[in-house]
């Protein structure tokens, strides 16, 4: 069945109740009764939950064959958690688990042989890449992988769609009651928004920690009351990977031609004005966006009310100036971010559900203003793509891009043209991750192209004499350059679900048959 | 063109193609990997193929590493390797200028 955005979803995989995309506002007013975690009471009074091995920690959860265990990646590429605790599972002779994580990266690459062995049955993440990527591509789990933005697992989550039996949750510090925080700790994450929703959700909460520190350790962003154990370990992970030094302001030309571009679109928009809201992605160009912003707001003396996200240097910087009246938080990229987050009054640390859910009672992404995202593919029906490469292979990450651009009023994808022969522009994306209704402006190397569903916005820039294009013109110039892309061939055979931020599907990803390495 | 010596056009870095020829009984036999062989590869084969045709080359054992080239980059670097081959002395005075080097 073809959903509204003209991707052909299997019957199959609509028997259990799924629906398929109908619009990103279908779902507008639906009512439902959350879902809640079992728990088991904790009425005599304890000194401590520290238990003295990861194994003691799982056995006293019953983890068992066919459960569900939960991860979040603040740690990113540094993350020595998810590993630890499925090495463990596997040593236990558990199997059939599904891994239901924020995100997963190539810092998880052995996972992916339990993937081929049947320890790992299902997968649920934002991003999935590296060796992983590739067992999930070429049909080694059992069951497809289901790929979520990060209000949409939130939503999963709250929903009852996925239940957590057990949540790992990495800790820089924790008391030995489960007073869990992002910094105080060996290796400083900043915040830990993204475990929040576990933590309130999953029958038993484990937290993992290379710092146990005194009690009580506040204010939490874990709290002691949904915590059922503490495991100290010696590292929860490779602390350079996991706050990295500062990313460098792209001294690419093309990046920063974009970025100087994407500035001038936003600052011709009405939205431009004082107290304005922005999120940025951390790629080079959106990230340069922060510095050509700064001289057009102190030109007309105007400021940002606050700055959503993944947050990096140059908004920190922004903050730090006076030019943003607080940062509102729920990943932090940087050791700038990190420190920022722990030292300035006016940079908070939010959950995930506050950030992007959709389906709560409103959430952070519906008030943005600007969202300054990139792609690797976008086609001529605005629709992106984060998460397969031009060979159909899984290597990224919806992450907040769905949440972000469906939210803000106004969404610009800062991306070049063509990336070596690959046509960024093109007739139709390999996979769908964001639909093309919360894209407003493309801006590439060669040219600005508005969607068309925004005349508002076109006559913004044609009275600022900003020059635009069609969207069809800019792939035309890039097929001009590198040829027209044969379509990839795929197998028959559904290896992940992109689901929508509401819970209906959005895409599906094919198997492709593994290439001479 | 007849292929005497193997030679060796073109690097590994993005964006390039490295294009190895060496001679042959009989016939083209063309060994292709690339990094964009999903979308371009059958483009790409095509290319050095047009690319060896015009230049007469009947026999030669060509294996074409691409990561990622413009044809532009592909046809030169199939000349260039096919010139390389034809005899180390001749090759900078024979290079055909204005004739099959072209585009």
């Amino acid at each position: 069945m073809k959903n509204s955005i003209g991707r052909e979803i299997p019957d199959e995989l609509l028997a259990g109740g799924r629906e398929i995309f109908r619009g990103n506002n279908h779902r507008d007013g639906y009512g439902y009764t959350k879902a809640g975690p079992k728990v088991r009471a904790a009425v005599k009074p304890q000194e401590s939950k520290v238990v003295p091995t990861l194994r003691a920690a799982i056995e006293a959860c019953g983890l068992r064959s066919g459960m569900t265990v939960s991860f979040h990646h603040h740690f990113r590429d540094g993350d020595y958690v998810v590993n630890m605790v499925m090495r463990e599972i596997e040593a236990m002779g558990i199997r059939d688990i599904t891994i239901a994580a924020s995100s997963v990266g190539s810092a998880h690459d052995p996972v992916a042989a339990m993937i081929e062995s049947g320890v790992v049955t299902g997968l649920q993440t934002s991003g999935i890449r590296g060796r992983m990527g590739e067992v999930v591509s070429h049909g080694k789990l059992a069951t497809p992988a289901v790929i979520r933005s990060h209000g949409g697992r939130v939503r999963a989550i709250e929903m009852g769609e996925v239940h957590i039996d057990v949540a790992f949750i990495g800790a820089p510090s924790c008391d030995e009651f489960g007073n869990a925080r992002g910094k105080g700790g060996k290796s400083d994450c900043g915040v830990l928004s993204y475990a929040m929703v576990d933590a309130k959700y999953a029958d038993r909460v484990v937290v993992i920690t290379d710092t146990l520190v005194p009690f009580p350790n506040f204010p939490p962003s874990i709290e002691s009351v949904d915590v059922d154990c503490v495991v100290v370990v010696d590292e929860i992970g490779n602390a350079k990977k996991i706050a990295s030094q500062a990313i460098r302001i792209s001294q690419d030309p093309r990046e920063l031609k974009m970025a100087s571009d994407c500035a001038r679109v936003m600052a011709a928009l009405p939205y431009f004005k004082d107290g304005f809201s922005f999120q940025t992605g951390a790629g080079g160009p959106s990230l340069a966006v922060n510095r050509f912003i700064e001289p057009v707001m102190r030109e007309r003396g105007i400021k940002m009310k606050w700055a959503l996200g993944g947050i990096t240097k140059p908004t920190v910087e922004l903050l730090e100036r006076g030019l943003i009246e607080c940062i509102v938080d729920t990943q932090d990229f940087d050791t700038d971010a990190v420190a920022s987050v722990h030292e300035n009054r006016n940079h908070y640390e939010i959950s995930t559900s506050q950030y992007a859910n959709p389906m709560n009672k409103g959430a952070f992404v519906n008030k943005l203003d600007f969202a300054i995202l990139a792609a690797l593919e976008i086609d001529t029906d605005f629709n992106v793509n984060v998460v397969t490469g031009s060979d159909g292979v899984l290597r990224g990450a919806p992450g907040g891009h769905p949440d972000a651009s469906a939210g803000a009023k106004c969404t610009i994808i800062v991306t070049p043209l063509v990336r070596g022969r690959i046509p960024t522009v093109c007739d139709r994306v390999v996979t769908v991750t964001t639909p093309g209704e919360s894209v407003d402006v493309l801006v590439t190397d060669y040219g600005i192209a508005v969607n068309p569903s925004r005349p508002d916005i076109a006559r913004a820039l044609d009275e600022a004499r900003i020059a635009h294009t069609t969207i069809e013109a800019l792939r035309d110039r890039a097929y001009g350059m590198v040829g027209v892309p044969d379509e990839i061939a795929f197998g028959d055979h559904v290896v992940a679900i992109v689901e929508a931020r509401d819970g209906t599907i959005l895409d599906v990803v094919w198997q492709v048959e593994a290439h001479d390495a | 063109m007849e292929i005497l010596n193997a030679a060796v056009a073109g690097t590994l870095e993005s964006s390039d193609v490295q294009v190895s020829v060496e001679p042959a009984e009989k016939g083209v036999a063309l060994d292709l990997s690339s990094s964009v062989m999903e979308q371009y590869g059958r483009q790409i084969r095509a290319v050095v193929l047009e690319t060896l045709e015009r230049l007469g080359v009947a026999s030669a054992r060509v294996r074409v590493v691409d990561k990622g080239a413009l044809d532009c980059t592909i046809r030169a670097r199939v000349e260039c390797a096919v010139f390389r081959a034809c005899g180390a002395d001749a090759a900078a005075k024979n290079i055909p200028w204005g004739g099959v080097v072209r585009e």
